[in-house]
């Protein structure tokens, strides 16, 4: 695949990550979905990497030749799905920070 | 030991990937000794570093806080260029405010703010009418005052871990990740060898960067010290446009909240029962309560949905200021650990006294009020202003 082919394909819809920066990362010794994670923040959106992290891997496994399954499954962060902080709030009845 | 195991000879080992370790080790690289090895036993900014709030603040109540902060924000300043970092580390000067809302709180932060004044932080004491031209939506029902530093801010924490370790490796600082130090042998009280994963290392001088783990490292050289380690949660939203500049802080609530250069608001909450250890699993009743405390005082961010919530660990000492330097029980053995929960932000100019420390070079600033041996004296430095 071309270097401009690889710059117009995103990996992660919510960061805005593209499958050339990925390649760069793993090629600049950045071999884990953590590491691309922490410098891109690909997975760090509201679909938490289910889109990303798969690929990323995939493009780590082909790149390193480290099979996937030797890779440490990555933290699965809650909440599941976007949750306002005003639900929240409500939720939490009983909550008395200010009388404290 | 097996024979096959790797013997290599270093001028120092330092045990710790996070901004500490990589900062510590670029300096002493920068001043000559490069003959060095990073140990970290997950990968760079792992631990406390890539799970902390990000800020950078110099509005604190005791001078040697004052200075450390302030130097270190200084470099952050100009850390994209001194370090020729390819990358940005996305340093955002939005200033703190720090809110009040008791009498005793506010004198506090008067005073603070005459011992800033001295050490050139020139904080403003700001009241409720003049917070909320700063932050046009804070609720400021009940509140005193505030405090605000226009040159706090914040700054990408895995960035900057990672400005320094590449700086520190182009000038030829090894860094074994995924690698654990298993022990560290002493021989008449001086440091001989680091036991790790992969391999043995012949040194005479060892860094404990260990954050959350330095009591651990500590002990492994027969050294005792006072710190625990305690969860503290933090969550982040979607992002959006930016309505919010400053971080906002209140040490009563126990709550810092800030909008990050990509749109998302962060937030934390210290917990005073939180049982101490190594957990750091998040939890639902965090999520509560900060959504209740946030709300209250930042009410149009209800509208905000929580994206993410993780924790990590203080590693807190009794008097909530770090243990810096050498120590006289172990020859070669050096600390920069129990930073309370403020590392991230005096991490560059710490790592540049400690350097110093370690080449027997002239210290830019006096740290021997951070020594370990300040617990034994029973002169504890007692930092008032802390989450």
């Amino acid at each position: 695949m071309s270097k401009s082919k690889e710059k117009d394909i995103i990996v992660c819809r919510c960061s805005d990550v593209t499958l050339s920066e990925i390649r760069d990362l793993i090629k600049e010794g950045y071999t884990s979905v953590e590491e691309i994670k922490r410098i891109t923040r690909a997975g760090m959106g509201p679909c938490q990497s289910k889109t990303c992290g798969p690929i990323i891997e995939r493009e780590i496994a082909i790149m390193t030749g480290k099979p996937i399954e030797q890779f440490s499954p990555g933290k699965q962060r809650g909440p599941i799905k976007g949750v306002k902080l005003g639900t929240m709030a409500a939720a939490n009845e009983g909550g008395k920070h200010r009388e404290e | 030991m097996k024979e096959e195991n790797i013997v290599k000879n270093k001028d120092a080992v330092i045990i710790g990937g996070g901004v500490v370790g990589c900062a510590i080790a670029y300096e002493l690289a920068k001043r000559g000794m490069t003959n060095v090895t990073v140990v970290e036993k997950n990968f760079l900014a792992s631990g406390a570093t890539g799970r902390c709030g990000a800020g950078v603040r110099q509005q604190w109540g005791l001078e040697s806080n004052i200075l450390l902060a302030r130097n270190s924000c200084e470099i952050l300043e100009n850390m994209n260029e001194s370090l020729d970092y390819d990358r940005d580390i996305e340093f955002h000067q939005g200033g703190y405010l720090l809110l009040a809302y008791s009498d005793d709180q506010w004198q506090q932060f008067l005073k603070n703010v005459e011992l800033q004044h001295k050490n050139g932080v020139m904080t403003k004491v700001k009241t409720p009418e003049e917070a909320k031209e700063i932050v046009p939506f804070l609720n400021t029902e009940g509140l005193k005052g505030a405090t605000f530093y226009e040159k706090d801010g914040h700054a990408d924490p895995f960035k900057v871990t990672d400005a320094y370790y590449k700086a520190a490796k182009r000038l030829g600082v090894e860094f074994l990740l995924h690698t654990e130090v298993l022990d560290i042998v002493t021989k008449n009280g001086k440091i001989e060898k680091v036991i790790t994963t992969g391999g043995d290392i012949l040194t005479e001088r060892v860094v404990n960067a260990a954050g959350g783990w330095s009591k651990e490292v500590a002990k492994m050289v027969g050294v005792d010290i006072p710190v625990v380690s305690e969860r503290h949660q933090i969550l982040v939203t979607e992002p959006v446009a930016k309505m919010m500049d400053p971080m906002v802080m209140s040490f009563e609530l126990g709550i810092y909240c800030q909008q990050t250069p990509h749109g998302s608001f962060i937030m934390g909450l210290g917990d005073p029962n939180e049982p101490k250890g190594h957990n750091i699993d998040s939890t639902w009743q965090f999520m509560h309560e900060m959504s209740s405390i946030i709300t209250d005082v930042l009410p149009p961010l209800k509208e905000l949905r929580i994206v993410r919530q993780w924790a990590g660990l203080y590693n807190v000492t009794p008097d909530a200021a770090p243990i810096l330097g050498k120590t006289d029980k172990v020859e070669g053995f050096y600390q920069a650990v129990g930073f309370s929960g403020h590392g991230f932000m005096i991490a560059p100019m710490t790592a540049i006294l400690i350097a110093q420390q370690m080449l027997g070079l002239e210290l830019s600033l006096d740290i021997t009020t951070y020594d370990l041996g300040r617990y034994d004296r029973g002169e504890l430095v007692v930092e008032p202003s802390v989450v």
